[in-house]
């Protein structure tokens, strides 16, 4: 089996604050390992691409960071703060510190758009009902949907917008730190363009710091300020795009030097 | 500027006050300090609401210098109070944010230009009228549902017995397997106790005319000709109905049953036809179960609560029951199937985008299922009365 491979970013690793810090993860369905002994570390303020082929566990990760998946082995830390010794009150503090916008959008469905932002902060905070609505209406507008697109149910919205009013209720608490899986699938060029500007002003409006699994080739060059590849059932090596073009791995190089991949100007 | 004379009188010594409000020449100064988040806008917003009531004659400068946490749910609060101030009439200006606050700010005043639509004023004589209307229009749209599945079941089925469509076997020996097999041990032991209770309730009264011996009589009959079908057909309502809706809902939430459609291949066949055949076979069987389970829990109770020997029962057995009360009994079974089938597939297909439709849909689909059920066996009963079975 090969060896993660020496990363260009290493040398940059040393000072930077680490918001999260994954170590030795290990995570398997049945007999059958998906990651196993993967180190991650996410610093704060950045934008991580996370690539990796299909099916190589990028979602898995994201879900095992967040402790949606159980891990066989390996720690995570999320603002310096071990998740296996948190007490529940703990927990429950974190979570409010990040938002999760999910492949599938996993908007709740039989409440309308404008409900569905508005659950973290009615859960939470003790808000008024006219502030939550006003809030919830705000972050709609503010990931670019039309304001009357809040009040439809998730069944009359089209793809693109499921994953802008997901991306509304991830946000619902201003949290530090989000997470998305494969935003801007499913949308249109201008609309996943619109949507890469969005994340890179809410990072550096509301100093995000956002974990990205994507396959979308311009977002990985537009808006990543670290790209992790997957594979092996680990993160075999991590760059910018520039760097990640002059990594020696066959898969490495077919995805940042492929014919999609030259299309895109390097400037 | 007023800016620098005010700043020596900006009190620092109460900087945990998060608003302060000074009066400046004919207008205000408002001074915000510390975290103004999502967190902290449950106070936030009555405060500034309360601070800012009045508008004053001139200007309100909204001073940002003392803010240390700032967020969208912060921003707002600001942008709000600008405009409902700029509304009355004041000018209202922003000093001393940060640049990033001040993007933030900017993000902020784009949204909500519009206001939300108000909903519609309601009169409660035309919402009454229009909740009868709807009411009385859902059960047209129900009758012509289940007369279109009716329709689309005998094509397909028809279609099946001239060997012109596939049946699909596996999924009818699956759902034999779930609906009828797997039904056997709970349905067993309901009428065994059913016929316990029958017994035993039975021996109380007629023990007090001497009559005890005539339990046998009373627990076959009533157990064979209605009450053991009839529990088995709710119980199966209520277990294979509710998911049979369950899952042909939950497929047509995810877009699976317009797949299917696309792919040229008719739902009904493969969805609808398996299920409610396997109900019609297993039904019947299942009645029979029921039959017999109750029969030996009433034989329990005979032999160890009214101490009537084994052979005896046997023998008032075979008095009294005749075996047209079984058939008059098993008879109904596939009628019933049918209706639970059907409204579990019209209840499946209704099903909407939500998770609550399809709660909704199961729920109707079990209710409707055991009053069609109960309706019909009533009406089995008047007929096989009219021809003196
Ligand atoms: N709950 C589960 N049970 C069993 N196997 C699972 C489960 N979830 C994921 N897997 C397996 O884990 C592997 C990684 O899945 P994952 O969803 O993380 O892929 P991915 O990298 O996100 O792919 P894609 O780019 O297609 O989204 C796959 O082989 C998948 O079959
Ligand atoms: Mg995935």
């Amino acid at each position: 089996m090969e060896t993660v491979l020496d990363s260009p970013a290493a040398e940059r690793r040393t000072d930077r604050e680490v918001v999260i810090r994954g170590r030795g993860l290990t995570v398997g369905f049945g007999d059958k390992l998906i990651l196993e002994d993967l180190d991650i570390d996410v610093y704060r303020g950045e934008i991580l691409g996370v690539v990796g082929g299909s099916g190589t566990g990028k979602s898995v990760l994201m879900r095992t960071i967040i402790g949606l998946n159980a891990r066989r082995a390996g720690t995570v830390e999320v603002f310096g703060q071990d998740l296996d010794a948190a007490s529940p009150a703990e927990r429950n503090r974190i979570g409010r510190r990040w938002g999760v916008l999910f492949q599938q959008g996993a908007l709740f469905s039989s409440l309308t758009v404008a409900q569905n932002v508005g659950v973290p902060m009615r859960e939470h905070l003790k808000l008024t009902p006219a502030l939550v609505d006003e809030l919830s209406r705000l972050k709609i507008e503010l990931v670019g949907l039309p304001p009357d697109a809040a009040d439809k149910y998730p069944s009359e919205l089209s793809g693109g917008m499921i994953k802008r009013a997901s991306l509304a209720r991830a946000l619902a608490l201003d949290p530090d730190i989000v997470f998305l899986d494969e935003p801007t699938a499913g949308l249109d060029p201008i609309g996943a363009a619109d949507f890469d500007t969005l994340i890179e002003s809410l990072r550096d409006t509301l100093g995000l710091t956002v974990f990205m699994v994507t396959h979308d080739l311009d977002s990985l060059l537009e808006v990543t300020d670290r790209i992790a590849v997957l594979g092996n059932k680990r993160v075999l090596v991590d760059g910018t795009f520039a760097e990640l073009k002059t990594v020696d791995h066959p898969w490495v190089d077919a995805y940042f030097n492929g014919t999609r991949a030259e299309r895109l100007k390097i400037e | 500027m007023a800016e620098t004379t005010l700043d020596q009188t900006a009190p620092s010594a109460d900087a945990q006050t998060p608003i302060d409000v000074q009066s400046e020449r004919a207008g205000l100064r408002v001074r915000l300090s510390g975290e103004w988040s999502v967190e902290t806008a449950a106070d936030l917003e009555d405060r500034l609401d309360a601070e800012t009531a009045q508008a004053p004659s001139g200007p309100v400068v909204i001073d940002g210098s003392g803010l240390e946490k700032f967020d969208t749910a912060g921003a707002w609060l600001v942008e709000r109070t600008r405009r409902r101030l700029t509304e009355s009439g004041a000018a209202v200006e922003l000093a001393g944010f940060s640049e990033g606050q001040r993007s933030l700010i900017a993000a902020v005043e784009k949204t909500q230009r519009t206001a939300p639509p108000e909903p519609a004023p309601v009169n409660p004589v035309i919402q009454f009228l229009s909740l009868v209307g709807r009411g009385a229009a859902l059960v047209l749209a129900d009758l012509r549902a289940v007369t279109t599945m009716l329709g689309e079941f005998l094509v397909a089925f028809s279609g099946t017995l001239m060997w012109k469509r596939r049946m699909r076997w596996p999924a009818f020996v699956n759902h034999i397997d779930r609906a009828g097999f797997q039904a056997v041990p709970i349905i067993a032991l309901m009428s065994f106790l059913i016929g316990m209770i029958i017994a035993q309730q039975g021996a109380f009264y007629f023990r007090s005319f001497g009559a005890e011996l005539f339990v046998v009589d009373l627990v076959a009959v009533l157990v064979c000709r209605e009450i053991g079908v009839l529990l088995t057909a709710i119980m199966v309502a209520g277990r294979s109905g509710s998911a049979f809706t369950a899952e042909i809902g939950s497929m047509k939430m995810r877009e699976e049953i317009d797949a299917l459609t696309v792919l040229g291949v008719s739902p009904v066949d493969v969805l609808v036809v398996p299920r409610i055949l396997a109900l019609v076979i297993s039904l019947p069987i299942l009645a029979l179960v029921a039959d017999l389970a109750a029969l030996a829990g009433a034989w329990v109770v005979v032999l160890f609560y009214i101490g009537i020997p084994t052979d005896t029962f046997l023998l008032r057995i075979k008095e009294a029951l005749d075996v047209s009360y079984v058939l008059v009994g098993i008879v109904k079974a596939p009628f019933m199937a049918m209706v639970i089938g059907f409204m579990a597939c019209v209840e499946g297909m209704k099903v909407k985008g939500s998770a609550e439709s399809l709660g909704e849909h199961t729920t109707a689909s079990v209710v409707k299922a055991i009053f069609m059920v109960v309706v019909m066996d009533g009406m089995f009963a008047m007929f096989f009365a009219a021809l003196g079975i």
